[in-house]
């Protein structure tokens, strides 16, 4: 276990470390000019503007400065918000796009498996049924429409109501997280409920639980040990991906709801060619991506013994 | 047995569903316990309170949104909208302009101009929020600052009508040798470059306003960096600003002119810059106002919300490539295109957004000449959409050019929703008029900006927000030397005008140079103009004594009071 564990963590090591080198070549790459903007500089200005970045040195030289700041955990500072390291902006915001992202998956995988297993007791009859035309929609409808939708709704219920009985948008208390972190989760949510559902009737025809019933075991622990706990594992697989996908995938919703998350500057970095914002928070997302692999892959050998003896 | 898989009828199904109740109610408690756990760890990381009312008559607080999180708040290196809106409301420089768009006094009381230089008196009571007097020498601090090259302030240049100003960004002099002096802590004498008839206007710009030198050595670099990196000398002075997420303004007790401040809170706890939901926000009641997008017009309509717009002091235009090898240096070839040309047409039936103006000239309408507006004092040459004549025009291009057939003109464009309708428009407006080909090349911002520089187009659909409120802020923009002359726009007698229109002192003078700058760029057919930006907006009806400007700190504040019952 041990020596697995380590493996993998080398592994994840060399990975982000690809992650950051191409990142670093494609960001210089892609055509555009870091340092322009609306009003023309003149030559001096902007030779000035490329000492204080370091831009004027040549391209490896600052691939070695860049690799030297991730070793030293120090990512410089933002060329679009000139006052902040872009360590304080990671700092200050993940923690926000983290707390939407777990909310989010805890939802998700909450109900995910819940609507899985329902809908798969229900087979066919009307519960299913209309559960999974649900799922459906959820799948296919783009978070952005998911988002304004029920912001909008949100407007019309409060506005019936006659008092705001959930905010339109903002952070800071429970009140704010509710709606964004189910908007973000729903996709999730519906394509777990739709795994769920596939293996809990897969289980449910197998050799085990026959012998299981046969053997005239209690059918609610037939159920929560047996059928449940068989059925989830192909759940808790994608929950790992699910995870990074979620928490880096709030662009939208962050936007929607004024919530100030990283996912905005993940996105509007990239557009602005903030190249100290991009290098700092792919490298950050991508170590915390193959963090969350290696996490479910743990866990995945403590659920299912099996996987730990290979 | 059976092989069909257990329905609820069957026991053990209905036993799994109780299960299952019981399952769901757990997972939703631990749901909501992770919640308050979370919402606990992130009152720790710096959550915040918001009020969630638009107006609150009794604190004389307002709510509203941000587009963005002020990027800069350091005003030597300072140069977008949203952070110079907050400098305008936090710090006051020697000018400032009132609710009429009159320069008025700020920090300084008097004012003289003269050919080669300026003095300022500064007023006794104009103080910093920590109660220290704002001195001469604070402007001294802050204008060195920005034309030092070790600060790399990108607005450098428009301090380089002060004395040596060029000299010393270029590394050639030190930041002392300045044309700036505090004779007293009262008095700011100001030597020009060059004679400069506008540098009242150019002193109420934000980059022009004063800096404490001791409070900036103290931040250790981090001046404007946060809440406490800051010193404060305007009607308001922040109090809280997380990062993204919160800012808030309160009034400012030692304001030389607090009595005239009657908001006491400008509080704006949601950064987004989705029209939609600041338009939410609104009709919630949980903001006091709202710029509104096309979008959300139907809708306002039918809420019969009173609407105000105001040009935001922007105008938009189709620049050309004069670069000897494009097609585009053709005189003819561009006479023909802006005899198709139709601005009107455009703002109508293209954009339809009401705050819009079609555009007619490169100095947009709400410029003041001599006397009164610019643009009645000198109307632009009026261009009459003519397609026989076009086509005149489009034939002599062919045989100066030589050839039977133009090739395809590429345009340059930004990726917005509006610039691809505009493209679009001009696409289908040549190929149906003069049966040109028009590809269309569709850029994010910064590619876009590097390919207009190295002029990588034939045209581009470009344009330019004011700095100051005279006309030279667009007048010199195709002066063969500037380098927003994208185009390498080239013309002695245009160079000339600008020249004059720099360098005079006489109003009159200036003027008629760009009266002439006007005639040449619609005769030589320079650009093509589109539209004058403008912006749509709902108040809350308890706010009154907003001041929306096209120049300057937009909206202001600083004037703005609360009504009990509208």
């Amino acid at each position: 276990m041990l020596t697995y564990t380590l493996k993998r963590v080398l592994q994840g090591i060399v990975t982000v470390w690809f992650i950051a080198t191409a990142t670093f070549v494609a960001m210089h790459a892609v055509p555009g000019d870091p340092l322009a903007n609306q009003r023309a500089t003149n030559e001096q200005i902007r030779l000035n503007l490329e000492q204080r970045y370091g831009l004027d040195r040549p391209v490896s030289e600052q691939y070695l400065v860049f690799l030297g700041g991730i070793l030293r955990g120090d990512f410089g500072i933002s060329f679009t918000q000139e006052n902040r390291r872009v360590n304080d902006i990671i700092r200050e915001n993940f923690p926000v796009s983290a707390t939407l992202g777990i909310l989010a998956v805890a939802f998700a995988a909450l109900g995910g498996i819940l609507l899985g297993a329902l809908t798969a007791l229900f087979r066919d009859r009307v519960p299913d049924l209309a559960i999974m035309f649900l799922v459906i929609l959820a799948i296919s409808v783009p978070s952005f429409v998911v988002a304004a939708f029920s912001q909008l709704m949100l407007v019309d219920i409060n506005a019936y109501l006659g008092f705001s009985l959930l905010p339109v948008a903002g952070w800071g208390t429970l009140r704010h997280m509710i709606v964004p972190s189910m908007v973000l989760g729903l996709g999730t949510m519906a394509y777990l409920t739709r795994l769920m559902r596939s293996s809990m009737l897969e289980i449910t025809s197998a050799d085990f639980i026959r012998t299981a019933r046969a053997k005239g075991l209690p059918p609610a622990r037939i159920f929560l040990k047996h059928q449940l706990r068989n059925a989830v594992l192909p759940v808790v697989t994608v929950l790992g991906p699910a995870i990074a996908a979620i928490t880096t995938g709030g662009f939208v919703v962050e936007l929607v709801f004024a919530i100030p998350g990283l996912g905005r500057y993940f996105v509007e970095a990239v557009q602005q060619l903030d190249y100290t914002v991009i290098m700092g928070t792919t490298v950050f997302y991508g170590a915390f991506l193959v963090s969350m692999v290696i996490v479910v892959d743990l866990l995945y050998g403590w659920i299912d013994p099996r996987v730990r003896l290979e | 047995m059976d092989k069909q898989p257990p329905t609820y009828r069957d026991p053990m199904s209905r036993l799994a569903v109780r299960q299952l109740l019981w399952l769901g109610a757990l997972s939703l408690a631990g749901f909501v316990a992770l919640m308050g756990a979370l919402a606990w760890a992130s009152s720790i990381t710096g959550g915040s309170a918001i009020s969630g009312r638009a107006v609150d008559y009794e604190t004389k607080t307002i709510t509203r949104a941000l587009a963005q999180e002020p990027p800069q708040l350091d005003s030597t290196r300072a140069t977008d909208q949203v952070s110079i809106f907050v400098l305008g409301h936090i710090m006051e420089g020697l000018l400032r302009y009132d609710a009429s768009n009159r320069l008025v006094s700020g920090v300084a009381e008097r004012w003289d101009i003269r050919p080669d230089g300026a003095t300022f008196w500064l007023r006794d009571d104009a103080r910093w929020s920590d109660g220290r007097p704002v001195t001469a020498h604070d402007f001294v601090f802050a204008w060195r600052k920005i034309v030092d090259p070790a600060n790399a302030s990108e607005y450098a240049f428009i301090l380089y009508y002060v004395k040596n100003g060029e000299a010393i960004n270029g590394g050639q002099m030190a930041p002392e040798a300045l044309g700036v002096t505090a004779v007293d802590d009262r008095t700011l004498e100001v030597e020009f470059e060059r004679p400069v008839g506008f540098f009242d206007k150019l002193v109420a710009f934000a980059v022009y306003l004063p800096v404490r030198e001791d409070f900036y050595d103290s931040r250790d670099g981090r001046y404007g960096a946060d809440v406490e990196d800051l010193v404060y000398n305007g009607p308001f002075m922040m109090t809280r600003w997380v990062h993204g997420a919160h800012l808030r303004l309160e009034k400012n007790p030692q304001y030389w002119n607090r009595n005239a401040v009657q908001l006491n809170v400008i509080d704006m706890p949601y950064v987004t810059s989705d029209t939609a939901a600041v338009v939410n926000l609104f009709k919630d009641g949980s903001i006091a106002s709202a710029t509104l997008g096309a979008e959300q017009l139907d809708d306002a309509m039918k809420l019969r919300w009173k609407l105000g717009r105001y040009s935001d002091g922007s105008v938009f235009y189709i620049d050309f490539n004069f670069r000897q090898e494009r097609l585009t240096s053709n005189f003819h070839l561009r006479r023909a295109l802006q005899l198709v040309n139709d601005s009107g047409e455009l703002v109508n039936k293209v954009i339809g957004l009401p705050g819009y103006l079609p555009a007619v000239s490169l100095f947009p309408i709400w410029l003041n000449g001599v006397e009164g507006p610019f643009r009645q004092e000198y109307p632009p040459p009026v261009v009459t959409p003519d397609l026989a004549l076009a086509r005149q025009h489009l034939e002599r291009a062919k045989q100066e050019l030589g050839v039977t057939e133009i090739p395809p003109l590429v345009l340059l464009t930004g990726d917005a929703p509006i610039a691809n309708k505009q493209a679009e428009y001009f696409q289908n407006l040549f190929q149906r008029t003069l049966e040109l080909e028009i590809r269309i090349d569709k850029q994010i911002f910064k590619q876009r900006l590097e390919k207009m520089t190295s002029g990588d187009f034939d045209m581009v659909a470009a344009g330019w927000g004011p700095d100051f409120a005279d006309p030279l802020t667009y007048g010199d923009l195709y002066a063969s030397w500037n380098g927003n002359n994208r185009g390498k726009y080239n013309n002695p007698e245009l160079d000339e005008q600008v020249r004059i229109a720099q360098n005079a002192l006489d109003q009159q003078t200036r003027m008629d140079a760009f009266g002439e700058i006007q005639r040449i760029l619609i005769e030589d057919a320079v650009q093509l103009p589109n539209y004058e930006r403008g912006l749509v907006y709902v108040e809350d009806p308890r706010l009154k004594g907003v001041v929306h400007r096209s120049v300057g700190t937009d909206p202001d504040y600083s004037t703005a009071y609360l009504v009990e019952n509208p």
